[in-house]
């Protein structure tokens, strides 16, 4: 059934709920908006995943984005539920498609029984397609025709945004203000023809013409005020809640929108994000920020954070703390900019040159970019070395709805410590944590340190003594294991043994989930756990690992020369367990649940 | 009540720290020692004293200085300043390093700094040759040098570091020689009281790799010491001949100069530092969103994403 309807499915809805003639309730949706990026599909998108943040819906949206520098084909999906939304949809149960190309492109991505409603003023040719149905509707002449004949084509994605609220009974008053709000600030006729367009969309009889209408639910009472947005954008905020004043980055994609933020929203904070002129200066630049006695962070994807290498392992030598963004994307080299990918994880552990622990950590979804954020935050102060966040194209750009978090709870203010210090001062002292004496802090036994990527005693003097460079390694890994010691080991969503057992990190942790619903869903006994802390590891995986007969890591990157992905071959070398298998991709697109199932019965086949 | 003890006077033996691990003769030792003259006479608090260095022989400098300091990586010793000087305006933020640091693998960082204008002073210990790996050619040797990378002489072109300020956007651009003592204080002084990028290139011999290269600039070796003649502005015929150290292309000519050239101010110029316009945006901003707590900005930015 391509809805999860309670009408009309004689299999699941004991009592199916028709409100009245014609109407069908909807538990979720999957609508796919097909265009071309400059038609402002994402726009349309925003609206709905914003609308369904103050609905008490849960709200996954996924979006291609050509590489180019201005338009090109484009997809916004939404997926908008009231219960748990764990994907953006593998199918879509609609589908909009403002050309022939969108057509062609994307017919095939919708459900059978799925709606396609299309620009007939753009598509000539419509496939007969089993099982769907196709309303066409001159979008384009409606709309010029509504905002008036100099306006060519433009608003026609308001447009469409009125014929969804029409079609699934959405809030028209809500929706109506949070185009007010959004696009008042463009100016009054931006705002008015916006408004034209919106409505004439509003007014037009779809129902009519499919013979059906939907009321898409919303979600349940309480919870209505969610905060929605995109993973860069919860980053960015979780660093400005765990204390970060300043940084210094270069532009790349998908991490400027980062850099943009911060850019304007430190000064506010009385901090400071400098745009530098690479990323070596970048690094550099926010570790002079550190080295000053600041929380700072520099940030970049992964041809940026391959130039930041030497600096990070600086950092770890004289064990300076620094956040370091990475919003992965396809490799190797420029890659596929603007796709997705986790090919970064081995990079961001064992980047640099020499050994240089360091520590990663990766968000599962939206809100959990907040709260990584903050934690990396944290981390970085208290062992004092770099945190790299490895978080992903997919992230960066998807919008999802959650709850505010608990500001008093989680806020950190940033503190310089600037107190004198003693005359038994040792920055890196063999049995305890590093302290750092900041420039401006009064020495009193008068003898002043120099920071240094030599390798160097307690007291940070250079030494080339064999048993020192030894005992220095040792602290400095040391540190991040005592670290591993406070992990505990990750919850297991499921069966907590059986058959399979899925491992998944960063942002696959969605789709994995609605995996393990389906399979047990089957009747399969599987479970998964998400691994958010990645360098270190927590203890005791093998007591997990062993609870299961198969034992699957799920990742988007490349299965290498030995057959496992990045995170398996970590897996591998630390538990030496044959049974760690995996499954990978490297198409640039995130996973489709029905896709790892396949893949997961095929690797244990 | 008894008056305020008079704060500690700082002292070179206060500043001396390990004893250079430089060669005997060499001429950093110089620089570090009119560098330690300098800050006795500005009588700057020790502990705002920041030295910063990248990779190289001279970049060996913040060891040599007791006061708080960075050895940090080849090249980057620049943005790493910067990041000091924005972040903590207290304090004085020194950098120093040689031609192989500041002008080849930092060449970038060097241009950028000075079209910021960051407020630090840069000091370059230029020797026209790689001393730490043991006489490769840098971006200053001349064309012939013979050199473990060029053993037939180098060949390509060596950059001018003076016109390479100016173009950049140093605001203060001054050379000098390590055998004159005298001349480098002078020097280093105007740099330190030089509000924005201030830079001073230092003839500064490597005795070992390259020894004799800076003779033709020192009068004690037969060479001539030709100093710029600044222009006092009296209005006199010879102040028409005098050098205008705000005026660019007067300073790209002195540049030009066959070798060993003239040595002093360059180019000198007061435009706003990175620092104050930067500071202004900061205060801007607070201005237009009030006296706001953390919990109260963040919960702002939440309000507008519901």
């Amino acid at each position: 059934m391509s809805l999860s309807a309670t009408s009309g499915d004689p299999e699941t809805s004991e009592s199916p709920s028709t409100p009245s003639e014609g109407v069908t309730e909807l538990q979720d949706a999957v609508i796919r908006f097909a265009g071309n990026s400059q038609d402002g599909i994402q726009t349309i998108g925003g609206f709905l995943a914003r609308l369904a943040g103050r609905s008490a819906r849960e709200v996954m949206t996924y979006m291609t984005i050509p590489s180019t520098i201005s338009g090109g084909p484009s997809i916004f999906q939404v997926h908008l539920g009231s219960g748990e939304v764990l994907s953006a949809g593998d199918e879509s149960d609609f589908l909009v498609a403002f050309y022939q190309h969108s057509y062609d492109n994307h017919i095939d991505s919708l459900k059978e029984g799925g709606i396609c409603i299309y620009d007939s003023d753009h598509v000539e040719e419509v496939r007969g397609g089993e099982g769907i149905v196709h309303v066409g509707i001159p979008i384009t002449s409606t709309t010029v025709e509504a905002i008036g004949g100099s306006a060519r084509d433009r608003g026609k994605n308001i447009f469409v945004l009125g014929l969804i609220t029409q079609l699934f009974k959405l809030n028209k008053d809500k929706l109506s203000s949070l185009i007010e709000k959004q696009l008042g600030r463009k100016g009054e006729g931006v705002l008015r023809n916006a408004m034209l367009a919106f409505d004439s969309g509003f007014a037009y009889p779809i129902g009519d013409l499919l013979g059906q209408e939907f009321d898409l639910k919303e979600g349940a009472a309480g919870t209505e005020d969610k905060v929605t947005t995109d993973g860069n954008t919860a980053l960015t905020l979780g660093l400005l809640a765990g204390g970060v004043r300043y940084g210094s980055g270069y532009p790349i994609t998908p991490w400027s929108t980062i850099m943009e933020q911060l850019r304007s929203e430190l000064p506010k904070y009385g901090g400071l994000f400098v745009q530098a002129e690479d990323e070596l200066a970048a690094v550099s630049m926010a570790l002079g920020f550190a080295y000053s006695g600041h929380l700072s962070v520099t940030g970049s994807s992964g041809p940026g954070l391959s130039l930041k290498m030497e600096a990070l392992s600086y950092a770890t030598m004289a064990e300076l703390p620094i956040v370091v963004v990475n919003v992965q994307r396809g490799g190797p080299s420029t890659g596929l900019p603007t796709s997705v990918e986790q090919s970064d994880l081995m990079q961001a552990i064992y980047g640099s040159h020499g050994d240089s622990p360091r520590i990663v950590i990766g968000p599962k979804n939206v809100e959990d970019c907040f709260y990584v954020a903050v934690e990396a935050c944290k981390l970085a102060k208290e062992y004092s070395c770099p945190v790299i966040i490895l978080t992903d194209q997919a992230l960066a750009t998807r919008i999802e709805a959650f709850a505010q978090p608990d500001l008093a709870e989680v806020v950190t203010e940033p503190e310089l410590d600037q107190e004198n210090r003693g005359e038994d001062f040792k920055p890196y002292p063999l049995d305890g944590l590093t302290r750092h004496a900041p420039p401006g802090t009064v020495m009193d036994a008068g003898k002043y340190p120099v920071v240094t990527g030599l390798e160097h005693d307690e007291w940070g003097h250079p030494s080339g003594s064999p048993e020192i460079h030894a005992k220095m390694n040792a602290r400095r890994r040391d540190k991040l294991k005592t670290f591993a010691d406070s992990l505990p080991l990750p919850d297991i969503y499921g069966d907590e043994e059986g058959e399979i057992l899925l491992v998944g990190w960063g942002s696959t942790w969605g789709p994995i989930r609605e995996s393990i619903n389906r399979m047990r869903d089957q009747g399969r006994k599987v479970g998964t756990f998400h691994i958010r802390h990645l360098n270190p590891l927590p203890n005791g995986l093998e007591t997990i690992f062993e609870r299961y007969d198969h034992v699957v890591v799920v990742e988007m990157n490349d299965e290498g020369l030995y057959g496992n992905g990045q995170l398996a071959t970590l897996l591998r070398a630390r538990y030496c367990d044959p049974k760690i298998v995996s499954v990978c991709k490297t198409d640039g697109l995130t996973y489709r649940v029905k896709e790892i199932i396949e893949r997961v019965d095929a690797a244990v086949s | 009540m008894s008056a305020p003890a008079e704060p500690k006077k700082l002292t070179k033996k206060d500043l001396t720290a390990d004893h250079p691990t430089w060669c005997p003769g060499c001429g950093d030792f110089a620089v570090l020692a009119a560098f330690f003259k300098v800050l006795e006479k500005l009588q700057i608090p020790h502990e705002k004293i920041c030295t910063i260095a990248g990779i190289g022989c001279s970049s060996r400098f913040p060891y040599f200085v007791n006061g708080h300091g960075v050895h940090f990586i080849h090249g980057r010793a620049l943005p790493l300043a910067t990041g000091v000087s924005l972040s903590r305006p207290d304090l004085h933020v020194f950098a120093f390093g040689g031609d192989g640091d500041g002008y080849s693998i930092g060449g970038n960082h060097l241009d950028h700094a000075a079209r910021k204008n960051v407020n630090l002073t840069y000091v370059v210990m230029d020797n026209f040759v790689y001393g730490l790996t043991k006489k490769q050619t840098s971006p200053t040797s001349p064309k012939g040098f013979k050199s473990k990378t060029d053993p037939t002489g180098a060949i390509d072109q060596p950059i001018n570091p003076m016109k390479k300020l100016v173009y950049g956007g140093a605001s203060f651009v001054a050379r000098t020689h390590a055998a004159q003592v005298k001349h480098m204080m002078q020097v280093f002084e105007r740099a330190i009281l030089h509000p924005g990028f201030s830079v001073v290139e230092v003839l500064s011999e490597c005795v070992v790799f390259y020894p004799g290269i800076f003779d033709d600039g020192n009068p004690r070796k037969g060479g001539e010491f030709e100093l710029i003649e600044e222009k006092v502005w009296d209005d006199s015929e010879e102040d028409k001949a005098r050098h205008d150290v705000t005026d660019e292309n007067a300073a790209y000519q002195l540049a030009t100069l066959q070798y060993p050239g003239k040595f002093g101010v360059f180019y000198e110029t007061d435009r706003p530092t990175k620092n104050q316009l930067e500071q202004q945006w900061i205060d801007a901003t607070q201005e237009k969103v009030g006296d706001k707590s953390t919990q109260d900005l963040l919960s702002d930015r939440f309000a507008a994403m519901k």
